[in-house]
């Protein structure tokens, strides 16, 4: 059910953990669905230097998660904020229909960790 | 690849000789068993003989047993023919908040033409409150139905008990067998049941066919009305293959029920000694010494079951899992839910559900694969940095 580049991010995920002195964190969804992800920045002159994920939740949950991070590293943080939750599932040649709802969060960890680093570092 | 199934509370394997006892109806003996002629007499007598040796399973008479095309067509008619034949006396059915969704969307359905229904609870264990049971009952009570053996946990229901309080107060009785029959003895004369409902995949006999026990004298209205078969109670030429497959299960069930039972569930326990000795944070879910021989049913704590799943698929092993992403709706099990498991526990729950075909070196594999499996998801897991 799940195309090929699913399964390849989800056996093989990338950049799982947590950014060391991170900059920005996002943690969205909640166990009542069964997803939760979090995902940590580092950001340097308006720039993701460094992000990572930890997330609990299903093979579209997990493979979403590694794929943004894939995505946004090294990307200024405008272009960032720009990617979507459909930008992810459609860079995994998408999801079944019941995920795209539910699992594909990905994105909206991202764009709350860039909110927590703004929030931050106004001012700064 | 190794290809280990432990899903047979889903389906089991057909045995080899359900399928030899097949054969000669979709082949040579194609003939219509209703009719008069000399196409008609193998089918007939096998039909005959079928329903004799599932009768046999259940000890009933071969006039209380009606073939079906389904576990959830038996429910469907043993719930809706006794609602329809007792609208006049009553409209309240009870039944539990763990059944199988053939009982609770057929009682939801009944909501819509005036019946109302009890859901009754169920504790940590997966158990029922009997006095709950009692109390639940009033003069508008003209149904009970309560699972023989729960699908997810494997919990044996004291069916007999339930019985007993129903014949007491008057009311029809009814327990979908699905998961108990051929797993563990069913003795419909002493067990106080007006219905009884069984399913053949379930006991290595082809999807597609099932049965409905309804006792000598009970009233039903039928849910498929047609021709005189099975006594005019369910319109359809029989399914003659299917109907030897079942009576072939069901000779096979009873031949080795014990030894086999006996089998699986050191199996079993193997399986739940292994995984709690190598897996720190697991619980087994339901109550303990009250299972289905074959069924276990563990909560791995701080992962998702469904990405357990796709984990053990690739290894090889087919099991099922109470996760919301299993079961096609947001929402996970309502079975572990009614447990009072938390939402993060019910997503990570995987049900490993043995058969006959399974062996100690099935489980032994499941034993070396798991641990490390579980260990990577959970160092992805943001649930479990603090529990280390």
């Amino acid at each position: 059910m799940y195309s090929d580049k699913v399964m390849d991010h989800f056996s093989n995920p990338r950049n799982v953990g947590e950014v060391d002195g991170a900059d920005g964190t996002g943690t969205v969804g909640n166990p009542a669905c069964g997803d939760i992800m979090k995902l940590t920045i580092k950001v340097e002159n308006d720039k993701i230097t460094d992000v990572k994920f930890k997330t609990f939740g299903c093979g579209a949950a997990i493979a979403t998660s590694s794929m943004v991070t894939e995505l946004v590293k090294g990307k200024g943080l405008a272009e960032a904020e720009n990617i979507s939750n459909n930008t992810v599932a459609e860079a995994l040649d998408g999801l079944p229909p019941v995920k795209m709802h539910c699992s594909n969060l990905a994105a909206d960890a991202l764009h709350a960790a860039i909110e927590d680093y703004k929030k931050k570092h106004a001012g700064k | 690849m190794k290809k280990i199934y432990f899903d047979n509370n889903a389906t089991t394997p057909i045995d080899p000789e359900v399928f030899e006892a097949m054969v000669p109806f979709l082949k040579d003996e194609w003939g219509n068993p209703s009719s008069i002629h000399w196409a008609a007499r193998a089918p007939r007598k096998a039909v005959d003989e079928g329903r004799e040796k599932v009768c046999k399973l259940l000890n009933c008479a071969a006039l209380e047993l009606i073939f079906t095309s389904s576990g959830t067509e038996g429910d469907n008619h043993a719930i809706r023919g006794v609602a329809y034949a007792k609208k006049e006396k009553g409209n309240h059915i009870i039944t539990t908040k763990v059944e199988h969704p053939a009982v609770l969307n057929t009682c939801k359905a009944l909501a819509k033409e005036g019946f109302e229904t009890t859901y009754l609870d169920v504790n940590a264990e997966g158990l029922l409150d009997l006095d709950a049971l009692k109390a639940a009952i009033t003069p508008k009570t003209i149904l009970i139905t309560v699972m023989y053996a729960n699908n997810e946990t494997g919990v044996i229901f004291p069916i007999k008990e339930i019985g007993e309080i129903a014949k007491e107060r008057g009311v029809t009785f009814h327990t979908d067998a699905v998961q108990a029959a051929g797993k563990i003895p069913i003795d419909v004369q002493k067990l106080n049941v007006d219905l009884l409902t069984i399913s053949g995949h379930k006991l290595y006999a082809p999807k597609g066919m099932g049965a409905l026990f309804v006792k000598r004298g009970v009233r039903l209205v039928p849910l498929i009305t047609g021709g005189h078969h099975e006594r005019n109670r369910r319109g359809g030429t029989e399914n003659v293959a299917g109907i030897a497959a079942m009576g072939k299960a069901a000779e096979i069930a009873i031949r080795d029920m014990e030894k086999e039972g006996a089998q699986i569930l050191a199996l079993r326990n193997r399986l739940e000694k292994g995984l709690a000795e190598k897996i720190p944070h697991i619980k087994i879910n339901g109550a303990i010494d009250r299972r289905l021989p074959n069924t276990s049913n563990i909560s791995f704590e701080f992962v998702e079951g469904e990405s357990l799943l796709l984990n053990l698929d690739m290894k090889g092993i087919a099991a099922s899992s109470g996760s919301a992403c299993t079961s096609g709706s947001l929402e996970p099990s309502h079975v572990m839910l009614a447990m009072s498991l938390s939402h993060e526990m019910s997503h990570g729950s995987v049900r490993f559900s043995l058969g006959k075909m399974n062996t100690v070196e099935d489980i032994d594999y499941l034993i070396e694969i798991m641990p490390p499996i579980v260990e990577r998801m959970r160092s992805m897991s943001p649930l479990y940095a603090g529990a280390k």
